[in-house]
């Protein structure tokens, strides 16, 4: 029997018996240090002899480029952002991860299907329909969600790289400064993340601590993962 | 638009919305070319939307396609994002005004080609649940053949994914177009009666065919305001057959 399954429909042409890699999913509002995370996860694994591609949102070769500016220009709809960024999704499922999973990688992922569907939530997307157009996703092995509160989360991002328009939901017009909105706009998407833990099984890590006590953790989740032969969740 | 995602046959606006398909060949862009004079010189506000109409969403299709890096699903989705935009800004504000809006191809060329190529039937539905439910969808039925006379040496050269190429139906470009047109028909009849499609037989006369579609719009629109301005609607009541 195939370890991997579809959340709904699937792709047409698939052979999930083919798939033989790890799919690890990494989530968490922006500013959590995810990237930081897969960094450091891909060196310690390839260290151990694994075979690792990493991998992100908005990078697909298909759409990847046009999106930027889509966001950039807000110019798209609701209904149609989340159409666009479900287009980049299924570019990158197809012709990186499952490439890379027949071929027995370990996928780490920086965000996935759940942080797509949460900020279509948030810009007026129906959460049912959502939950049925990515039925075509694969149920990953794991997914780690890197959990901060919103006050950890403001340092955070004052400390790093400043608020900027989209990732403070400004698109929305829910606040009258940048400040306010990002607040809004992150509870907002916190909450809509922690409606999903139990639906979909997320594995809370606690990320307000440093990077130094935040991996370990990580790490030793990831090891059982890997370790573990059975079937995707 | 947060907050409120209606779906398909739960939205309700002032204007109507009036949609044609049918396989290339079938004549159904002509009638609806027909059809819009005609709506216009009675006085109503009509707006014309047809697919591929974003800029940005468009850069990506023709990408996809002339490198030929669209897969049965990317196919899909990115058609999706394309009406999902076309939908929010060309056919929700006009009929939300109360005009008349017309589309050359709706979600059932969707249907069609998507379940061709593979993807589900139910989740490409699922997939446009946010359509606007058509006044009167009307399906221009032509059998395969003639289509065929119509098209082939009348037109440009057919594209790799118009004919279905990705689906290897046959190495000869005309002749799968010919087969792909041809399981495009399969699905559009099973869809008649699934979503109430107006059959219209397009192996009559253009005019035979313009006063059916006639009948059933001027029933339609029973109700709808006429918003042109007086001087407009003078002007269009004399380029109107003086029999009429």
């Amino acid at each position: 029997m195939a370890r991997f399954s579809f959340f709904g429909e699937g792709l047409p042409g698939i052979d999930l018996e083919e798939l033989k890699g790890k799919l690890i999913v990494l989530e968490g509002s922006d500013g959590v240090g995810r990237s930081t995370h897969i960094g450091l996860l891909k060196q310690w694994l390839e260290n151990n002899g694994h075979a690792v591609l990493d991998t992100g949102m908005t990078r697909s070769p298909l759409a990847g480029k046009r999106l930027k500016q889509a966001k950039e220009g807000h110019t798209l709809g609701g209904i149609a952002m989340s159409l666009f960024y479900a287009t980049d999704f299924a570019d990158r499922l197809e012709n990186e991860i499952i490439p890379a999973l027949r071929a027995g990688f370990i996928v780490l992922t920086d965000r996935y299907i759940y942080s797509l569907m949460a900020r279509a939530i948030v810009r007026g997307a129906d959460p049912e329909w959502l939950r049925e157009v990515y039925g075509f996703a694969l149920k990953p092995d794991a997914i780690f969600y890197l959990r901060v509160n919103i006050d950890d989360l403001v340092t955070r991002v004052l400390q790093s790289t400043g608020f900027n328009y989209w990732e403070s939901g400004m698109d929305l017009h829910m606040g009258e400064d940048l400040y306010e909105s990002f607040v809004r706009y992150q509870r907002w998407l916190l909450g809509e993340f922690d409606k999903m833990v139990e639906t979909y099984g997320f594995d809370i890590v606690d990320a307000s601590g440093t990077v130094e006590e935040v991996f370990p953790r990580l790490r030793d989740r990831i090891q059982r993962i890997v370790e573990r032969n059975g079937h995707a969740q | 638009m947060a907050g409120g995602m209606k779906m398909y046959g739960k939205h309700r606006f002032p204007g109507r919305l009036f949609i044609v398909e049918g396989i290339d060949g079938s004549g159904k862009s002509t009638q609806l070319m027909l059809l819009h004079k005609w709506l216009e010189s009675e006085g109503y506000v009509v707006y014309f939307s047809e697919w591929n109409s974003s800029p940005l969403v468009r850069d990506v299709t023709k990408r996809g396609k002339k490198k030929q890096m669209l897969t049965p699903m990317t196919f899909s989705l990115i058609h999706a994002t394309d009406f999902a935009d076309r939908t929010e800004h060309d056919i929700i504000t006009p009929l939300k005004a109360g005009a008349v809006v017309l589309a050359d191809r709706y979600i059932f060329t969707a249907f069609a080609r998507d379940v061709v190529r593979g993807v589900s039937p139910t989740w490409v539905r699922g997939l446009y649940e946010f359509a606007v439910k058509p006044t009167v969808s009307f399906y221009f039925r032509a059998p395969l053949d003639v289509a065929m006379k119509r098209i082939l040496g009348g037109r440009d050269a057919i594209k790799y994914y118009e004919a279905g190429m990705d689906l290897g139906l046959s190495d000869d470009i005309e002749k799968c177009f010919e087969l792909f047109q041809g399981k495009l028909i399969e699905q559009y009849e099973k869809m008649v009666d699934e979503f109430g499609l107006v059959p219209i037989d397009a192996t009559r006369s253009i005019e035979e065919q313009q006063a059916e579609v006639r009948r059933i719009v001027m029933h339609a629109l029973e109700g709808t305001k006429k918003t042109r301005i007086r001087r407009w609607l003078d002007l269009a009541s004399l380029a109107k057959d003086s029999r009429a």
